[in-house]
């Protein structure tokens, strides 16, 4: 006896097309296209409630003062100033090209494969704002100092390899964040002036 | 004798639709993997703030959000107009709960996690900086240090 062949009958597969379209509907609808990107910061570990929080003494010209009132105006060292121009400001801070006397003094440190770098060890920038503040006010001054390392931290990965700081070696890039550290500290809240 | 002659057999073939299927599976793909899920309807309005210095947020599953912002108009006659912390789908009208908060996320989570999450603040770019801070301080005392500001590229 022989086998009879039989034939499968054909998948209809007509209804894929709509099954697939409800599908990709409800993706569109549920979903947003934007992707979650911010300012990444580290807040400074908390103070242990039976201790009181003593002032280190800091030498006047490692820190750099920026003060936030609630007008959203900028004061840095007692200066005032436009965000636009804090970028600069604290690039030269961070620095100190000219080696001068009042901006942060300047070291000698071994950093691997960088050799010995001059730079200024002790530098402190302190941000403070008011409880009015805006917040579009404080992220703007987040910003000009996170530009400011990062730009600072280019410019040395360029003169020294030739790369961007991004283009480095992963133990390079963590040398280059040793030597200039992001040092911003804010201090404990308070209330300036104005409500 | 007729030279053309009408012969009635002659139908356009008919359109191959097998295809389709396919192309509409490619375009599904595409927006499932290129599109993130809303986390949550937000009851606070936010506008986000801009700043230029962004990084991405890497893993979703690490990411526990603070959303803060004046609510919408449809909550205002429950929680007036003030700027107010929303977590998850609810108001907390104490900055300290966050604390409680995020404690509780983080302990829901795998132990090799627990360090690297991070806190997103997706907070309203006209807020007042007071209640910001009392959630960052209460974000220090539940010891999540790692945040990030939710900002857009400019």
């Amino acid at each position: 006896m022989g086998k009879r062949k039989r034939s499968v009958g054909e998948l209809n597969a007509s209804s894929m097309a709509d099954i697939a379209f409800l599908l990709l509907v409800f993706f569109l609808v549920t979903t947003s296209m934007s992707t979650d990107k911010g300012l990444a910061r580290r807040l400074p570990p908390p103070v242990p409630a039976d201790q009181q929080q003593d002032d280190v003494e800091m030498n006047k010209r490692n820190v750099l003062m920026i003060l936030v009132n609630s007008n959203n105006d900028l004061m840095v060292n007692g200066e005032v100033m436009e965000t636009s121009k804090l970028k600069e400001k604290a690039k030269e801070f961070i620095l100190n090209p000219s080696n001068s006397e009042d901006l942060p003094e300047k070291e000698v440190g071994s950093f691997g494969s960088f050799g010995n770098v001059m730079y200024t060890k002790k530098h402190v920038i302190s941000l403070q704002n008011d409880r009015g503040t805006q917040y579009q006010a404080y992220i703007e001054v987040q910003n000009a100092l996170v530009a400011a390392y990062d730009e600072i931290r280019d410019d040395f990965s360029m003169q020294k390899r030739g790369k961007k700081f991004v283009d480095l070696s992963e133990e390079e890039q963590k040398e280059v964040q040793k030597i200039f550290p992001q040092k911003i500290s804010e201090a404990e809240p308070k209330n300036y002036g104005g409500n | 004798m007729a030279k053309f002659r009408k012969d009635g057999g002659r139908k356009l073939p008919g359109l191959s639709t097998s295809s389709l299927p396919d192309i509409v599976f490619m375009l599904l793909f595409f927006f499932m993997t290129a599109t993130s899920m809303k986390e949550v309807t937000y009851k606070v309005n936010i506008n986000l703030p801009n700043a230029t210095q962004l990084t991405k947020l890497e893993k979703k599953s690490l990411v526990k959000y603070v959303y803060i912002g004046q609510p919408k108009k449809e909550w205002v006659k429950y929680v007036g107009t003030e700027s107010c912390i929303q977590l998850d789908d609810e108001f907390v009208k104490d900055a300290e709960k966050v604390q409680n908060y995020i404690v509780d996320k983080r302990a829901a989570m795998n132990e090799e996690d627990q360090g690297q999450m991070v806190v997103s603040l997706k907070v309203d770019k006209d807020t007042k900086m007071g209640i910001v801070t009392d959630v960052k301080q209460a974000l220090r005392n539940a010891n999540a240090l790692k945040i990030n500001y939710t900002a857009l590229g400019k």
